[in-house]
C-alpha cells in the first residue's frame, strides 16, 4: 500500500538523518587524522545528557520556547566541543606519532570511560537508569494524510531542517573558508602542511571540536526523536553511524550524508517488507556488498599506499 | 608530563571499565584478615559469627533499575533478619557484585563469589540470560543459587542447586493469552519481541501457542534488537495488519519508547506485556502513551494483605519509593534463603540445598511460595493496568 510505503520512507529518512550527522564526525576526524574515533558515539551521548540537564534547568515552561531550544542545542554543542578538545589534547595528541593501532585502542578506552563512567552516581547528570528526554519541541501534527494513514510530525520537519542546515554549514566551512582549506591540507599530508606554515595542532583540535559539536547536535535530534536516553546509547548509534561513514567512503563529507540516509532507508525497508529479524544482518550485508564493489566506499577514492 | 597525563587517563579508563559496586563490604574478621578469606578447614561462607552470602545484580547497564530494586529488597530482608537475631545466632552479610546487565560479567561475578569469597549461597539475577550464565558456574561448584526474578524455564533446568522464587514464562505467557482472549475478548493480536533475550522469546512463544489454542489468531510477529530505540519500522508493519492487541514481552526500557512511537504512528491496538514492564521508570519513559495498557506481574502494591502493606511501608521508609515486583522478589528470595538456612540441620551447602528444595507454603510478599520438584515457585499472577504514574490491579489468574 502506498501509505505504508510513505510512512516507511518518512521513518527511514528520520533515522538516516541522525546516522548521517553522527557519521559526519567520524568522517571528519578520519579525514584529518586517519583515526577511527570510536569515542564519537559516546561524545554524542554526553551531548544528549548536557542537553537534558539544560532543559531540566530551564523547566517545562521555558525549554519549549525558541530561545530555550536554541540554548539546549548551543549548550550541548559547546560542552561537547570542549570535551572533544580535551579528548584530543590529552588522549590522542600524545600518541599522534605512535603506531595507528595505539590511538585506536585509546579511542576504545575513551569510549568505555565515557559510557561506563556516566553510569556512576556523581553529580546531577550521570546515572545508569534510562530517562525521558524533555519534549523541547511540543509534538504536533504537521501533515496528516488520509485517515491518519500517514502522519508527519512537526519535530520531524524541524529535525530534518536542523540536520540539513548543520550539513550545509559544515560543507561551507570545509570548502569555502581558510580553516577548511587548512583542514583539507592537513588531511592530504600533515607534514607538508606544517612545512607550509599551517598550525597543524590547532587545525586538528578545531576539527575534533567541530566533530564533537556536530555529534552533540545529532544527539539532541536523536533524543527528540526517540525520547529515551541512557549512558550506553552511544555504542549502538556510534556503530551504525560508523557503518554509514564507511558505506559513503570514510573521509568524505557528502559520502557520510548519503551513507547515513541509505543505511536508514535500507534498515527501514528490510523491516517493512521482509522480516525485522533480518534488519541488522541486511544492514551489515549491505556494507560488505558496497565494499566488495567499491572498496573505498560509494564516494571514496582508493589511493595507493605511499611508501 | 604528557606521559603522566596519558597514564592517568588510561588508568582511569581501566578502573572504570573494570568497575564493580560493592555496596556492602564484609566486616573484618577478628583475626584481621577479610571475612571472606577461606578459613583453614572451615565451612565455606561461615566466618566466626557471620554468614556470608553472595548477590549478583544489574546495578549499572541497561536494566539497572532491576538490579537496584532487587538490591533494596534483599537489603531490607537482611536488615529484618539480622535485627531479629540473624540465622542460628549468626549475622547474615551479603557480598554484592555488579554485572553491568551483561551475561559474561554475571558469570565472572558468580565465579568470584564461589572461588574467592567462598559464599554459602548466591542470590540473583533478574534477566534470565544472566541467571543462566551464573547458574552454569554455581551448579558445577554445588553452590545453592536462588534467582529472584528470572522466569525462563532453562534457568532451573541447569541443575538441582538452582532455584527461583518466581513463576516461569510458560505460566506468564498463558496468563496474558488468557487475559487477552477472555477478559479483553481479543481475536487478532500481533507479537513484538526482543530477538536476543531468552525472556522475551520464551514469553512470546508460549503466548502465541496458548492464544492460538484458545481460538485466537496471531496475525504478525516482529522483532527488535537490544539497544535500538527506533521501533517505527516494526510498528508501521504491524499497523498494516490491524491487530486488536500487541504482545510485547520486553523490558520497561524499550516499552516506554515503543508506546510513544505506537501512538505517534496512530497504532490503536492495546499493548500487553510481562513483568519486565514493572519499573517506576515506565511512567517517565512512556508518559501518557503507556497508560491504559496491561502487563502480568508477581504482585500488586494495591493488595490489602497486611503482610504486603507492612512490606510496602517498611520499604518506603527505607528507600523512599513504592517497591516494584523485583524489590518484592528480592525480599522474598532473601527471606526464603534465611528460612532454609534456619531449617537446615547444618550450615553447609548440601544441607541448605535440601532445605531450600523443601520450602512449602512460605508466606512471601509475592504470594505463598511452594517450590515444586523442578525448583520453581508455583503461585498466581496478577494483571495490572498502567495508569497515571501508578498501576491499577485488574485480575488475578491462578495456575
Amino acid at each position: 500500500m502506498i501509505s505504508d510505503f510513505a510512512q516507511h520512507l518518512i521513518n527511514g529518512v528520520a533515522a538516516g538523518t541522525i546516522y548521517a550527522l553522527v557519521a559526519l564526525g567520524y568522517t571528519m576526524v578520519y579525514g584529518v587524522l586517519k583515526l577511527i574515533n570510536f569515542a564519537h558515539g559516546d561524545v554524542m551521548m554526553v551531548g544528549t545528557f548536557l542537553g537534558y540537564g539544560v532543559a531540566q534547568r530551564l523547566g517545562p515552561e521555558r525549554q519549549s520556547t525558541l530561545w530555550g531550544v536554541l540554548l539546549v542545542f548551543l549548550a550541548a554543542m559547546l560542552g561537547c566541543a570542549v570535551l572533544g578538545f580535551l579528548i584530543e589534547r590529552f588522549a590522542y595528541r600524545p600518541l599522534r606519532d605512535k603506531p595507528r593501532l595505539t590511538a585506536l585502542i585509546t579511542a576504545i578506552g575513551i569510549s568505555f570511560t565515557l559510557s561506563y563512567g556516566f553510569q556512576l552516581d556523581f553529580g546531577p547528570l550521570p546515572g545508569a537508569a534510562p530517562r525521558a528526554f524533555p519534549e523541547i519541541i511540543i509534538p504536533a501534527e504537521w501533515l496528516v494524510i488520509g485517515d491518519r494513514a500517514v502522519v508527519i510530525w512537526n519535530w520531524q520537519v524541524i529535525s530534518l531542517a536542523i540536520a540539513i542546515a548543520l550539513m550545509l554549514m559544515l560543507q561551507g566551512l570545509v570548502y569555502r573558508t581558510r580553516f577548511g582549506r587548512a583542514m583539507r591540507a592537513v588531511s592530504f599530508d600533515h607534514r607538508t602542511a606544517a612545512l607550509m606554515g599551517i598550525p597543524v595542532d590547532r587545525i586538528i583540535a578545531l576539527t575534533f571540536m567541530l566533530g564533537s559539536a556536530l555529534a552533540a547536535g545529532a544527539g539532541i535530534l536523536y533524543a527528540i526523536k526517540d525520547t529515551a536516553i541512557q549512558p550506553l546509547m552511544g555504542l549502538y548509534v556510534g556503530l551504525k553511524a560508523f557503518v554509514a561513514a564507511v558505506i559513503g567512503g570514510i573521509g568524505n563529507v557528502p559520502g557520510a550524508v548519503v551513507g547515513g540516509l541509505l543505511l536508514g532507508l535500507v534498515e527501514e525497508f528490510v523491516v517493512g517488507y521482509s522480516s525485522s529479524s533480518w534488519r541488522d544482518a541486511v544492514a551489515f550485508g549491505f556494507l560488505i556488498l558496497v565494499l566488495l564493489v567499491r572498496p573505498g566506499g560509494l564516494f571514496g577514492r582508493v589511493a595507493a599506499e605511499k611508501v | 608530563m604528557r606521559f603522566a597525563l596519558a597514564a592517568v587517563l588510561t588508568s582511569c579508563a581501566l578502573a572504570l571499565v573494570g568497575c564493580e559496586k560493592k555496596t556492602s563490604a564484609p566486616p573484618p574478621a577478628p583475626g584481621g584478615g577479610p571475612a571472606a578469606a577461606p578459613s583453614s578447614g572451615g565451612t565455606p561462607g561461615i566466618a566466626g559469627d557471620t554468614i556470608l552470602i553472595g548477590e549478583v545484580g544489574s546495578l549499572t547497564g541497561s536494566e539497572a533499575t532491576f538490579g537496584i530494586s532487587t538490591r533494596n529488597g534483599i537489603e531490607l530482608a537482611l536488615r529484618e533478619i539480622n535485627a531479629a537475631g540473624g540465622v542460628k545466632g549468626k549475622k547474615v552479610d551479603v557480598r554484592v557484585y555488579d554485572d553491568q546487565s551483561k551475561p559474561e560479567e554475571a558469570a565472572n561475578a558468580a565465579t568470584r563469589l564461589i572461588n574467592q569469597d567462598q559464599v554459602l549461597l548466591i542470590l540473583g539475577e533478574v534477566a534470565s540470560t544472566n541467571s543462566i550464565a551464573m547458574a552454569n558456574k554455581a551448579q558445577p561448584a554445588k553452590v545453592p543459587m536462588i534467582s529472584n526474578a528470572s522466569t525462563n524455564p532453562k534457568v532451573t533446568e541447569i541443575g538441582d542447586y538452582i532455584f527461583r522464587v518466581c513463576f516461569i514464562d510458560p505460566f506468564q505467557g498463558y496468563v496474558m493469552a488468557k487475559f487477552a482472549h477472555e477478559n479483553l475478548k481479543f481475536n487478532r493480536v500481533a507479537v513484538l519481541k526482543d530477538l536476543a533475550s531468552d525472556y522475551s522469546q520464551g514469553l512470546a512463544d508460549v503466548f502465541k501457542r496458548k492464544f492460538t489454542e484458545m481460538g485466537g489468531k496471531v496475525v504478525g510477529e516482529e522483532t527488535y534488537a537490544k539497544g535500538s530505540t527506533d521501533f517505527r519500522s516494526q510498528l508501521t508493519a504491524i499497523k498494516r495488519l490491524q491487530p486488536e492487541g500487541i504482545y510485547i514481552p520486553g523490558y520497561y526500557t524499550d516499552i516506554g519508547v515503543i508506546a510513544r512511537q505506537a501512538r505517534e504512528l496512530g497504532v490503536n491496538a492495546k499493548l500487553m506485556g510481562g513483568d519486565g514492564w514493572d519499573s517506576a521508570k515506565l511512567f517517565e519513559l512512556g508518559g501518557s502513551a503507556v497508560e491504559g495498557n496491561y502487563f502480568s506481574n508477581h504482585y500488586s502494591p494495591d493488595d490489602p494483605n497486611p503482610r504486603i502493606q507492612k512490606f510496602i511501608a517498611d520499604y518506603k521508609a527505607a528507600f523512599g519509593s513504592v517497591p516494584d515486583a523485583l524489590a518484592a522478589l528480592g525480599y522474598d528470595a532473601a527471606k526464603v534463603a534465611a528460612d532454609a538456612m534456619n531449617r537446615a540441620p547444618s550450615l553447609d551447602r548440601g544441607a541448605i540445598r535440601n532445605a531450600i528444595a523443601a520450602t512449602r507454603n512460605f508466606p512471601g510478599v509475592t504470594g505463598t511460595i511452594t517450590l515444586d520438584e523442578k525448583r520453581n515457585a508455583t503461585k498466581p499472577a496478577v494483571v495490572l493496568e498502567v495508569g497515571k504514574g501508578k498501576t491499577r490491579y485488574v485480575a488475578t489468574i491462578a495456575p
